[in-house]
């Protein structure tokens, strides 16, 4: 297991280091100047001269590149261009709504998926199977920006149940809060389940024709107990697959879904960043997502660990 | 508990109760479609900048109203000496900043002289390029020196870039602004909202809102929705025209339409051949078709111009009929400068639905005079670097909302290539002159070589749709320059 592990953190830290280099070369390729993007169309060329000066702009390249890797090293993460306060304040600030928005709706799209999925992998080929994957087709069909604004009418603008949109912070009660992300984790969790209903009932079917489940069926075990204890634990390895590839999606590919209900998550942040030219919150933020996503997979390699003793020494 | 108690804890909060209904409401969300990315007017372009703090956090000596005319702000009065050259500001005292220190003619000196000092990231330096000296006579009383004679010196001091900042804080008023206004600054959650209450020292008259906050609502379908569900009750500049008849209909809202100062062109390269061919541009300008693009981009908003000027400003003339639409006349045109058989530009477009949307109705507009656009989208950020600085550019849409900017078209290097120097006689002459009969004068002059030059397409000038709610009350319906004065702002009930 540790040798496994420790190839594993070699590797994620290689990949740290070549998306860093990769993040700010093409931020360096991207047309278009912070200064002048913040100082706009009647600003004096000195005006935007003496504001690169202040960015730290006009240092070489190489000198930008060391003084920022060496600031992450350190825990400095630097300070936005355009909203001249530290970067970190700003990721743990977004962080605060797009971390819980991505786990409940991982949460929810679990619990609703499974189930489904179980059911009708369960009775495969009859009405209630047809019906569980018609319907997960049609979750994954319908936009989710577009399932967003229908619950936002009928929850918000009808029933004046929830908040539209925007978020109090957790300063202002957790409940408050909670109630914020009730819709937007919703409109995530649905499409995302639809997903992963359709793939726990294709895994599911590929393990109940293998042979040990007929040995098991044979041996006289109760049908659900070997759809339980035998076929589902052995389905579990593309469901998890599939869970660690959402969770990276929701924490990060979520700008649509944080502009219809104006959250100030992380995805709003980075694209607000990019359109301004705030080079500095967009490579750090990608940074902080290149790190989110290899942790993630390295926790889905773990899990299969723990799913198929057979891959503990592999 | 027993039983009195009760009684007499109901009572008291039903007289509470009643007493909150009787009065009328104090606060208010405002909403906004772009969030500013710092709260420092003196070192921002950001329109969302003075959207939040022009008037009610920051004042300057004077200000601009709703009407886009000049009013006292900070200085109470002012002297001009006969030649033009020496404003005597009379300040108001008793002033204080929200941090709690004085603000006096010490104050007005530090805010001109760091805005035009050779380090400074204002983005309007201009504004202040002929101030000669700022002079601090007493406390009360504030002498500025020009260069030469300035007409437009009181205006450019209502500007939100010309807002007076105190020492001790203008270096922070990025995260944290301190301003002398009416409201103070309290909290912002940055991607979110900003909240400001109520200055309870303030110099002037109170406001009568204790608390407001300005929540960022960059999509237009959730503009919507936030205002059908009451979550914001005013939303100036509504980035939905197409729910105009749902939201007019409903008793609920307060609709209106009012002018800006965006004058939305079709700017051309005038340095590039062919278009530095005044056949050419004028084949152009017979080739708009204005109402079509404002019926079809704008959803019917917006007002047709001739020239570089906004159709509120009574120094305006119509000049729509210089160059009417007329296909026959643009090939004519076309032809005379030998480019019978068409040619292909391209026309870059910045992100606003007006040039989007603008510029796929004036590219099949082009087409039918031989002129073949090839549509490149690009960002603001990108726009800035090729179009406006490096002049990479054939044709490309754009709204110049500073207000009063006819003076562009004299500017040297500027994106447009336009060189005329009867043109920039004119303007030398509006610098000087401070009498209003000639200045008005002047501005036609100006706005008249403009149209016969043809020097860009000019489409409309941008409207905006307000709504907000139909028992409030003090909010502006036209932006004479870019704010949400919420100075006299008020509920009834």
């Amino acid at each position: 297991m540790t040798p496994f592990l420790l190839k594993r953190l070699g590797i994620g830290i290689v990949t740290l280091l070549l998306a860093s280099i990769v993040v700010f070369a093409m931020l360096e390729v991207v047309p278009g100047d912070p200064a002048r993007m913040m100082l706009g169309m009647n600003a004096t060329e000195d005006a935007v001269q003496a504001l690169r000066e202040q960015m730290g702009l006009n240092q070489p390249l190489i000198m930008r590149y060391l003084s920022w890797i060496g600031g992450f090293l350190t825990g400095d993460f630097g300070r936005s261009y355009t909203y001249s306060v530290p970067v970190a304040q700003l990721v743990a600030e977004r962080s605060a709504v797009s971390l819980p928005l991505a786990l409940i709706s991982l949460f929810l799209s679990t619990v609703i998926a499974i189930p489904v999925g179980l059911y009708a992998a369960a009775h495969r080929g009859k009405a209630s199977d047809t019906v569980a994957m018609g319907a997960s087709q049609l979750g994954v069909a319908i936009p989710n920006f577009w399932f967003a604004l229908l619950l936002v009418y009928v929850f918000a603008v009808a029933l004046r149940m929830l908040p539209a949109g925007g978020f109090p912070g957790w300063g202002a009660g957790v409940w408050p809060a909670l109630k914020a992300l009730i819709l937007p984790a919703i409109a995530l969790a649905l499409p995302q389940a639809a997903i992963l209903a359709r793939v726990t009932r294709s895994a599911l079917l590929d393990v109940l024709n293998e042979d040990y489940i007929r040995t098991a069926r044979a041996k006289g075990l109760p049908r659900n107990t070997v759809l339980w204890r035998h076929a589902l634990r052995n389905a579990l390895i593309p469901v998890f697959t599939i869970l660690g590839l959402q969770f990276s999606f929701l924490l990060a590919g979520t700008i649509i879904i944080e502009n219809v209900f104006y959250l100030p998550g992380l995805g709003r942040l980075v694209f607000q960043a990019i359109t301004q030219r705030d080079l500095i919150v967009v490579e750090s933020v990608v940074m902080l997502l290149v790190a989110t996503v290899i942790v993630v997979n390295l926790l889905v390699d773990l899990s299969y660990a723990v799913i198929d003793p057979r891959l503990r020494n592999a | 508990m027993n039983g009195f108690k009760k009684l007499l804890a109901a009572g008291v909060l039903l007289l509470a109760t009643s007493a909150a209904a009787l009065a009328a409401r104090t606060d208010l969300v405002l909403g906004v479609v772009l969030e500013p990315p710092h709260l420092d007017p003196t070192a921002g372009a950001a329109a969302a900048i003075d959207e939040v703090v022009y008037a009610n956090v920051f004042e300057g000596l004077t200000r601009i109203d709703e009407t886009g005319s000049v009013q006292p702000a900070l200085a109470e009065s002012w002297t001009i000496s006969p030649d033009g050259k020496v404003y005597t500001f009379k300040l108001h005292t008793g002033v204080k900043f929200h941090d709690g220190s004085t603000f006096d003619a010490e104050d007005v000196k530090f805010s001109l002289d760091r805005a035009r000092a050779a380090d400074s990231t204002n983005a309007q330096k201009g504004l202040f390029a002929q101030i000669d000296t700022v002079e601090a006579v007493d406390p009360a009383t504030v002498k500025v020196t020009l260069k030469q004679p300035q007409g437009a010196f009181l205006y450019n001091m209502g500007w939100g870039d010309a807002v007076i900042v105190a020492p001790e804080s203008a270096a922070t008023n990025k995260e944290k602004p301190v301003g002398t206004g009416p409201f103070k600054f309290e909290n912002w959650a940055r991607g979110s909202s900003i909240t400001i209450v109520k200055n309870p020292d303030y110099w002037g008259t109170p406001v009568a809102l204790d608390k407001a906050e300005f929540r960022v609502i960059p999509d237009p379908a959730a503009a919507t929705a936030a205002v059908l569900s009451g979550d914001v009750q005013a939303f100036p500049f509504f980035p939905a025209p197409e729910a105009r008849a749902q939201l007019e209909a409903d008793p609920r809202f307060k609709v209106t339409i009012g002018t800006t100062e965006g004058e939305t062109i079709l700017s051309i390269n005038n340095k590039k051949p062919p278009f530095d061919n005044i056949k050419v541009r004028q084949a152009i300008a017979y080739a708009i078709d204005r109402q079509a693009i404002i019926d079809g981009a704008m959803f019917g908003l917006g007002t047709p111009i001739g020239s570089h000027f906004a159709p509120h400003n009574p120094a305006y003339i119509d000049l729509t009929g210089t160059y009417p639409h007329n296909v026959e006349k643009a090939k004519e045109l076309m032809k005379e400068a030998g480019l019978q058989d068409g040619i292909k530009v391209t026309l870059k477009l910045p992100p606003p639905p007006y040039a989007r949307r603008g510029g796929e109705i004036i590219a099949s507009q082009l087409r039918e005079i031989g002129i073949e656009c090839e549509i490149v989208p690009v960002e603001w950020a990108d726009w800035l670097q090729q179009v406006f600085k490096d002049k990479n550019f054939d044709l490309t849409i754009v709204s110049h909302t500073e207000p009063n900017d006819i003076d562009i078209y004299s500017r040297k290097d500027y994106y447009f290539g336009y060189d005329n120097p009867a043109f920039d006689k004119v303007i030398e002459e509006l610098n000087v002159t401070s009498d209003e009969a000639k200045r008005k004068e002047l501005y036609g002059q100006a706005q008249k070589i403009l149209a016969d030059d043809a020097v860009v397409g000019f489409l409309f000038e941008l409207a905006r749709m307000n709504v907000w709610d139909a028992k409030l009350e003090g909010l502006w319906v036209n932006a004479p320059i870019q704010a949400n004065d919420l100075t006299k702002v008020h509920w009834t009930e």
